[in-house]
C-alpha cells in the first residue's frame, strides 16, 4: 500500500537499531489509543492531532516510517505530505530507528560547562558509537552497532542547574559528570541480538 | 504547621510556588494537595464574576514569567468584548529557553497547583477548553499532568457544571516535539493545530484575537498560572505588596553554571540584587575562581560583565553610576541595565570559561532552533555559528568578527518573531563586552581578508549588483 513518492521523502533507512523495534502494524490497542487523542479536538480541526498520533507511533515502533505517515494521514484525512512536513520539521521525531536505548545528551551551554560534551566521549567510545559522521540538522543520531544504544545531543532540557543531564527512552538523568558513563549505561544493559 | 524540606529554601526565599516543591512527605496526588486546602482558591473564584479575577489579577500586578514580562491582566483584556467564537487558554510549558527550570518542578510535583490555576483563568476568560503545551523531554510529566487532570475531573473540579457552577472546562495535555520554536507562542498554535511551528506574524495574528483556530487564545506560562491561584487567595492588593511596585509578586530565579550552590530560588521580585544571588544565596564563586559574566534571563537575554557599571538616568534625568552588583534582579532594572528578566535563567560564568566558546555554544542553539521561514534569521543563526565555529579554532580574522556583528544587526529587527533578538543579542552582547577577549582568538595569519569567503562572497554580490554602500 506504500506510496513510492512518500518513500521518497522519508529518510528511512535500516539502522542496527531497525531488529529491536517491531515493524508497523496498527493494533486494535494503538486504533483505540489514536480515537481518544482525535477525539480531544473539535472535529473539524482534527489535525491537531498529528503530532498525539505521531508520538504514538514513535513510541511503539521506534521511529516513523512511510508507512506510518500513511495510517496517520488517513486517520487524520489528511494529504500525506502534511503529515511529512511535520515529520521532517521536528527534532523529536525520528524518521530511522535508533538503538533500543536512546540517550539523549543536552550539549546546551550550563550542560556543556558542566561536562556534557566530554559526557557524550565516554558513552560513545563505551557503546562502540562513532558520531564522526554526525551533524546536527540531518544526521543527529548515531547507533552502536550492535543496535543497543544511540546518541544524540539535546538542546537545553530545562535542568540547567543539576547540569550535566541527559534522557535515556523516557528516563531523565541528573549530574552525569563523564566519569558517571559507567554507571549510567550499567543501568541499561545490552541486550544479545 | 512546620514544612520539611528535602532541600531547605534559603533563608532569603519567599515560597509561594515552590512552597511544596522539594517537602518532605509531599507528593503529586490529589489527596495531599486537597489535604492542604487545594482547590479551595478555586471554589473562592468561582463564586465571583470572571471580570473581577481579570481585575485582581490586573490590581496584583502580574507580570508574565515566560519570558516578555508582558502584563497577565491587561493580555486577558485583549479579548474581543464582543467576541462570539471559543476562547482557549493554552498553557505555555515549553520550557525551553536555555538556563531555565523552573515549570519542570512544577509540572512534576504539584501539578494540581497549576490545574487550579488554570480553571481560575479559564473562568476569567470564558474559555471551555484548556491545553498544557508540554515540551517532549518531559516524558514523565505529561504522564503526571494526565494523571492530575483524571483525578480533578473525577473530583467534579473540571468537566461539566464544574461544582454546581454551570461551568464547563476540559484541559488536555499535548505534546511537543523538541523545537525551541514551540515556546514561542503564535509557533506553539500552529504547532497545535498539526502544522510546523511557523510563527505568525504580529499584527495581525495576536493570540488574543486571532489564535488557535482563529479564535481569542490566551498563552500564559506555567508560573504565571500558579500564580493566579495566589492572587485570588491573597487578593490582589495584597499580592501587589510583594516584590516592587511595577515589579510585583515573587518569581523563580534559576541560578546554573559556575557557582557553588546552583538551584532554583524563589524570591520576592527585585528584594535581592545581584551580589546578594550570587554570594549569599548561591554560595559564591567555585574555590579559586572569580565571576567574569551573567547572562539574567535564559540565553536569549544580553550578557553582563561582572566589572560592569552603568549609567543610569534618575527621574530629574541627572545620571548615576550602578555597578553590576548592586543591580535589582526585577524586571525594570535589568532592562535599564540594557539585559532583561526574561524568563529567570540566570547563567553564570567564571574567569576559567572562554567567551569565544560560550558565544559559539550559543550560536549552535540558535542555528539549530531557527524555524526557517525568515531569510536573516534562518541564514543569519547558521553563518553566526560558522564565523564561532572559525573562531573556536583559531582560524577567524579580526574581520570575520565584524562580519558576525554585522550579521547580528541584520537579524535583529528584521524577523517574524522574536526568535531573531534572541539569536542576535547574544552576539551583539559578547562582541560588544568582550571584544578585546574575542580578538585574541582571532588569528593574524588569517587576518587576510581572503580568509573569509561568506564575507568576501557578500561584498563581491553586493558589488556587483552595484549596492555596495560607499
Ligand atoms: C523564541 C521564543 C521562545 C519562547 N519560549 C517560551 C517557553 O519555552 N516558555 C514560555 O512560557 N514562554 C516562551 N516564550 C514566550 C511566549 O511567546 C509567550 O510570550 C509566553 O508564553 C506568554 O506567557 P506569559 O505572559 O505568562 O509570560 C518564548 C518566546 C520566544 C520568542
Ligand atoms: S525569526 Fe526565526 S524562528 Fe522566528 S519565524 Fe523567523 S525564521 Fe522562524
Ligand atoms: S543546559 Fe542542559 S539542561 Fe539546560
Amino acid at each position: 500500500m506504500s506510496d513510492s513518492s512518500l518513500q521518497h521523502l522519508v529518510a528511512s533507512e535500516k539502522t542496527p537499531g531497525t531488529a529491536k523495534f517491531p515493524s508497523f502494524e496498527v493494533s486494535s490497542e494503538i486504533e483505540a489509543e489514536a480515537e481518544k487523542r482525535i477525539a480531544q479536538f473539535p472535529v473539524e480541526h482534527k489535525r491537531s492531532a498529528v503530532l498525539p498520533l505521531l508520538h504514538i507511533v514513535q513510541h511503539k515502533f521506534g521511529y516513523i516510517s512511510a508507512e506510518a505517515i500513511e495510517w496517520v494521514a488517513g486517520k487524520l484525512e489528511l494529504e500525506p505530505i502534511k503529515v511529512c512536513e511535520v515529520v521532517t520539521f521536528y527534532p523529536g521525531l525520528r524518521q530511522s530507528a535508533p538503538g533500543k536505548f536512546h540517550i539523549r545528551v543536552c550539549r546546551t551551554l550550563s550542560c556543556a560547562m558542566g561536562g556534557s560534551y566530554e559526557l557524550m566521549d565516554k558513552l560513545c567510545e563505551l557503546t562502540g558509537i562513532d558520531r564522526s559522521k554526525q551533524d546536527s540538522h540531518h544526521h543527529p543520531i548515531a547507533v552502536s552497532p550492535c543496535g543497543n544504544y544511540s546518541v544524540e545531543f539535546a538542546e537545553c532540557l530545562a535542568s540547567c542547574g543539576t547540569a550535566p543531564v541527559c534522557l535515556v527512552n523516557d528516563d531523565f538523568h541528573e549530574a552525569v559528570a563523564p566519569e558517571k558513563a559507567v554507571e549510567l549505561l550499567a543501568k541499561y544493559p545490552a541486550e544479545d541480538s | 504547621m512546620k514544612i520539611e524540606y528535602s532541600k531547605p529554601p534559603h533563608p532569603r526565599e519567599h515560597r509561594l510556588i515552590f512552597k511544596n516543591v522539594d517537602r518532605v512527605g509531599w507528593d503529586p496526588s490529589i489527596e495531599c494537595y486537597i489535604n492542604e486546602g487545594g482547590y479551595d482558591d478555586l471554589k473562592k473564584a468561582l463564586k465571583m464574576e470572571p471580570s473581577k479575577i481579570t481585575e485582581e489579577v490586573k490590581q496584583s500586578g502580574l507580570r508574565g514569567r515566560g519570558g516578555a514580562g508582558f502584563p497577565t491582566g491587561m493580555k486577558w483584556t485583549f479579548i474581543p468584548p464582543n467576541n462570539t467564537k471559543p476562547v482557549y487558554l493554552i498553557c505555555n510549558c515549553d520550557e525551553s529557553e536555555p538556563g531555565t527550570f523552573k515549570d519542570r518542578y512544577i509540572v512534576h510535583q504539584d501539578p494540581h497547583q497549576l490545574i487550579e490555576g488554570m480553571i481560575i483563568s479559564a473562568y476569567a476568560v470564558g474559555a471551555n477548553t484548556a491545553f498544557i503545551y508540554m515540551r517532549e523531554e518531559f516524558p514523565e510529566a505529561a504522564i503526571i499532568c494526565e494523571k492530575a487532570i483524571e483525578d480533578a475531573r473525577a473530583k467534579g473540579f473540571l468537566g461539566k457544571d464544574i461544582l454546581g457552577t454551570g461551568f464547563d472546562l476540559e484541559i488536555y495535555v499535548h505534546r511537543g516535539a523538541a523545537a525551541y520554536i514551540c515556546g514561542e507562542e503564535t509557533g506553539l498554535i500552529e504547532s497545535l493545530e498539526g502544522k510546523r511551528p511557523y510563527p505568525r506574524i504580529k499584527p495581525p495574528y495576536f493570540p488574543a484575537a486571532l489564535g488557535l483556530y482563529m479564535c481569542p487564545t490566551i498563552v500564559n506560562n506555567v508560573e504565571s498560572l500558579c500564580h493566579v491561584k495566589h492572587i485570588i487567595r491573597m487578593g490582589g492588593d495584597e499580592y501587589a505588596k510583594l516584590g516592587k511596585p511595577r515589579n510585583t509578586g515573587t518569581r523563580i530565579l534559576c541560578v546554573s553554571g559556575d557557582v557553588k550552590n546552583p538551584g532554583y530560588f524563589e524570591i520576592e521580585v527585585g528584594k535581592l540584587t545581584m551580589r546578594e544571588l550570587l554570594y549569599e544565596v548561591c554560595g559564591g564563586p567555585k574555590d579559586g575562581r572569580e565571576f567574569k559574566a551573567v547572562i539574567p534571563g535564559g540565553s536569549s537575554s544580553k550578557i553582563l560583565r561582572c566589572d560592569e557599571v552603568f549609567k543610569l538616568k534618575n527621574p530629574d534625568n541627572s545620571e548615576k553610576d550602578l555597578s553590576f552588583w548592586d543591580i535589582a534582579l526585577d524586571f525594570d532594572s535589568l532592562a535599564a541595565c540594557g539585559s532583561m528578566a526574561g524568563s529567570g535563567g540566570v547563567i553564570v560564568m567564571d574567569d576559567s570559561r572562554s567567551m569565544s566558546w560560550v558565544l559559539n555554544n550559543i550560536n549552535a542553539f540558535y542555528a539549530h532552533e531557527s524555524c526557517g521561514q525568515c531569510t536573516p534569521c534562518r541564514e543569519g543563526s547558521s553563518w553566526m555559528k560558522k564565523i564561532s565555529d572559525r573562531l573556536v579554532e583559531g582560524k577567524a580574522s579580526a574581520e570575520d568578527l565584524e562580519t558576525l556583528e554585522q550579521v547580528a544587526y541584520q537579524i535583529d529587527g528584521r524577523t517574524i518573531c522574536a526568535f531573531g533578538e534572541a539569536s542576535s543579542w547574544p552576539v551583539e552582547a559578547i562582541i560588544a563586552k568582550f571584544r578585546e577577549e574575542l580578538l585574541e582568538d582571532t588569528s593574524e595569519s588569517n587576518s587576510g581578508v581572503a580568509h573569509n569567503p561568506e564575507a568576501e562572497a557578500q561584498r563581491r554580490f553586493l558589488i556587483d549588483h552595484d549596492s555596495f554602500p560607499a
